[in-house]
């Protein structure tokens, strides 16, 4: 899958830092630690600017396009940011049989962006994601860790508006 | 002693409609009315009838409450928990019957069920271990450690005839005895909870409801094989799952049943578990142990094979979830025991994850060789909204599409195989007669197309050209002699990709045109979608004898492509309509049909 890779500048802060290097130095004796390091970094910042990905390869001894390859590989990691409410649109067999492809539709119309894009005003992301297994309630979507089933393209105002603050 | 046990579903797709709410509310209705000494709260795992939950089961009546709401609590405290009298109204409708209430186990969609695999999920706390060793948990490993060799633990699993629960099949045994084989300093055995597959959530109930079991496993046959470590690579997207692993984890720790001197017998065996990020092709053996070495998940060639050289170069066995869950129960009660279930080459149980068009949709767990229609009609409940079954997908993007005409095959890993799908790790989605099988196909590619790692040109390049001639098909461009380039293709890559994902890529693709080639045909001769799915082949028309002239449809169109006046039968300008069926939803007399 290709990435998209963010243009908006970098605003890492000290305290992040200093929680990354404390992140580093627990794994880096572990074997095979890039992937853990690199999920608790995406903690911390919410993605992996590539600025992020480099002191990780400064501090671990391990070529930057080695730590860009494992980044680019797995789905679950960003190179953009996320907004202040990410909202998942499950894309799962099940959810997308029962018109999960509608809701993202809807959603790509209203919010004026594609998955894996961002509102300019930073208060919305979009993603379409993989099976989440709620397929009980499907189709499914989620904003941050709200989950919410059982949906149909007529919902999607009504949620939104919950988080329009 | 309590006098009453309330069981909450907190599995993901309870969780998911509020079950962490309705147990606060609970507990505080139930301290409200003093009840706290008399009444016990309990978190357990997932029921199976995930379409029902929320769930709440209270024991000893063992009354089904199904989709509990939190207004609903007071009342169930009040009158079922403090004075006796059941909530009929709020129960599952099918346990009751007339004046009486019924076992949940003889309700249709569990009456058919077989719970091996899925025994605890349910009906234990996961998050307390002496619920689970009072299930006999840790026995099986106690009595391998005490009463048998490795060698009889490998000849036990093997003549139990225990097949790979993650798709393949391969025999369990088999694999523990080519890795306790080979000598080496340094063995590994792993859990593979990547569980990938689209409407497959099975292994997530097991690890969620019943996490020890998975951990006593592994530990059973680390010592089979003569290893000390084992990994679990589970999902990140899992959060439920991998934070009930932490604290089984760590409470096996501390009674001793993970680490160092288990039971006193100088066995050592300890557990770390691995977080997945997302990449289906970790669900094949190399490249899940690649991804747990922190490199990309990609695959290599095999031979040589984990058994022989694995996780860092160590023979190494992996597992699936749903195999493990199997195996404490075989070493407690034997591999006659085992046998005695199943058909003739599968044995024992299978668990199946049904969704999609389904009434029931949840987890149920069968002997293998109970057929698709026992599975779809009776225990699922069948279709909704009187359509009708047109296909049930299994084995997900590995996997192909059964029509009804094989509906009465007794399910097992050869007859799936022989109709052209596969197990797979269990996903079971079934579709109507409004699923379009072309549009099915594309989707499933477009998945393979966007986990392909890469590695191979076959799968990388091959999968990508298959999804284009589908897209082609689907607009309505397709010839006759795409559908043909679409099968060779489809052989091509079947022969050549390097691991299992490419390989099973084209099965979706090869059975739609197996069962449903009509559909294609329909797609490229006569650019009609039969399902009505395929946008770019749809043309909506009004019906001028069933018009009324409302008007109603004209105001809702988005781009003004209905004309006509009041009273008068309208018409659809098709150059300007853009196929949102808008128009359809919004008129009460049906007079716009789909074409």
């Amino acid at each position: 899958m290709q990435k998209r890779i963010s243009n908006i500048p970098f605003h890492g802060t000290k305290e992040q830092e200093e929680k990354l290097h404390q992140v580093i130095a627990k794994h880096k004796d572990d074997p095979g630690a890039i992937m853990p390091v690199l999920q608790d970094a995406q903690e911390i910042y919410g993605y992996l600017p590539i600025e992020v990905q480099t002191i990780i390869a400064n501090e671990m001894g391990v070529p930057l396009e080695k730590i860009f390859g494992v980044a680019t590989f797995y789905s679950q990691f960003s190179l953009t940011p996320k907004g202040k409410n990410n909202i998942s649109v499950c894309l799962g067999t099940a959810c997308y049989v029962k018109g999960a492809g509608a809701l993202l539709d809807k959603l790509t119309s209203i919010l004026g962006i594609q998955p894996d894009e961002c509102t300019p005003d930073g208060k919305f992301s979009l993603t379409a994601c993989r099976c989440i297994g709620a397929c009980g309630l499907a189709p499914v979507l989620t904003i941050n860790d709200e989950v919410y089933g059982r949906l149909t393209p007529d919902d999607i105002d009504g949620i939104l508006a919950k988080y329009q603050d | 002693m309590y006098r009453s046990n309330v069981l909450v579903c907190g599995g993901t797709g309870c969780t998911s409609s509020n079950s962490e709410q309705i147990m606060a509310k609970l507990k505080e209705e139930i301290k409200a009315k003093g009840l706290e000494k008399e009444v016990n709260v309990i978190r357990t795992g997932c029921f199976g009838l995930c379409a029902l939950g929320p769930i709440m089961v209270v024991y000893p009546e063992g009354s089904f409450y199904s989709m509990v709401k939190v207004e609903d609590i007071p009342e169930i405290v009040e009158e079922h928990l403090l004075k006796g009298r059941i909530v009929t109204r709020l129960l599952y409708q099918e346990t009751v019957d007339n004046d009486t209430i019924k076992s949940l186990n003889h309700t249709p969609f569990y009456e058919k069920q077989m719970r091996i695999a899925l025994r605890n999920c349910g009906v234990i706390n996961p998050e307390v271990i002496d619920e689970y060793i009072a299930r006999d948990g840790y026995a099986a490993l106690g009595k391998v450690l005490t009463e048998m060799t490795p060698q009889q633990v490998i000849d036990e699993v093997l003549a139990s005839g225990l097949r790979g629960r993650g798709g393949a099949g391969f025999p369990t045994g088999r694999k523990w005895g080519m890795a306790a084989a080979n000598k080496a300093d340094q063995k590994y055995v792993c859990c593979n909870a990547d569980e990938g597959d689209p409407g497959a959530f099975m292994d997530r109930s097991v690890l969620e409801g019943d996490p020890h079991t998975v951990l006593e496993a592994m530990a059973i046959a680390g010592y089979a094989i003569g290893a000390s470590q084992g990994y679990i690579y589970v999902r990140a997207e899992y959060p439920i799952a991998v934070k009930r692993l932490q604290i089984a984890l760590d409470q096996a720790h501390e009674y001793g049943l993970l680490g160092k001197n288990i039971f006193d017998t100088g066995f050592d065996f300890d557990i770390s578990l691995r977080l997945g990020a997302g990449a289906f092709v970790c669900g094949e053996e190399t490249a899940l142990m690649t991804s747990i070495e922190g490199k990309r998940g990609e695959p290599h060639a095999r031979p040589p094979y984990p058994a022989v050289k694995g996780l860092f170069g160590k023979p190494t066995i992996l597992n699936n979830v749903e195999t493990y869950a199997n195996i404490t129960q075989i070493i407690l009660n034997g591999a006659d025991w085992f046998k005695s279930i199943g058909t003739e080459k599968s044995k024992g149980t299978k668990v199946f994850a049904l969704g999609g068009k389904i009434k029931h949709t949840g987890l149920v767990e069968v002997p293998m060789g109970t057929t698709l229609r026992e599975i779809v009609e009776e225990i699922g409940g069948g279709v909704p909204n009187g359509r009708k079954f047109k296909a049930a997908q299994t084995g997900g993007p590995s996997g192909g599409c059964i029509p009804a005409s094989k509906m009465d095959v007794p399910i097992d890993y050869d007859n799936l195989i022989a109709i052209g799908s596969m197990m797979g790790s269990g996903g079971l989605i079934v579709m109507d007669d409004t699923t379009c099988m072309v549009d099915i196909a594309k989707f499933f590619l477009e998945f393979t197309v966007d986990e392909s790692c890469g590695k191979c040109t076959p799968c990388r390049v091959g999968t990508k050209r298959l999804l284009e001639i589908l897209d082609k098909i689907t607009k309505g461009n397709g010839t006759m002699e795409d559908i043909d380039k679409l099968e060779e293709l489809c052989y091509y890559i079947k022969d050549n990709a390097l691991c299992g994902l490419g390989q099973t890529a084209p099965n979706p693709v090869l059975s739609t045109l197996r069962y449903f080639r009509d559909e294609y045909e329909a797609h490229v001769k006569e650019h009609r979608c039969p399902a009505g799915v395929c946008k770019s082949l749809l043309r909506y028309e009004i019906q001028a004898d069933k018009c009324k002239g409302c008007t109603a449809c004209a105001r809702v169109c988005p781009v003004g492509a209905i004309s006509g006046t009041v009273k008068q039968p309208h018409v659809i300008d098709t150059s300007k309509c853009i196929k949102c069926g808008a128009c359809m939803e919004k008129c009460k007399f049906n007079a716009i049909v789909k074409l």
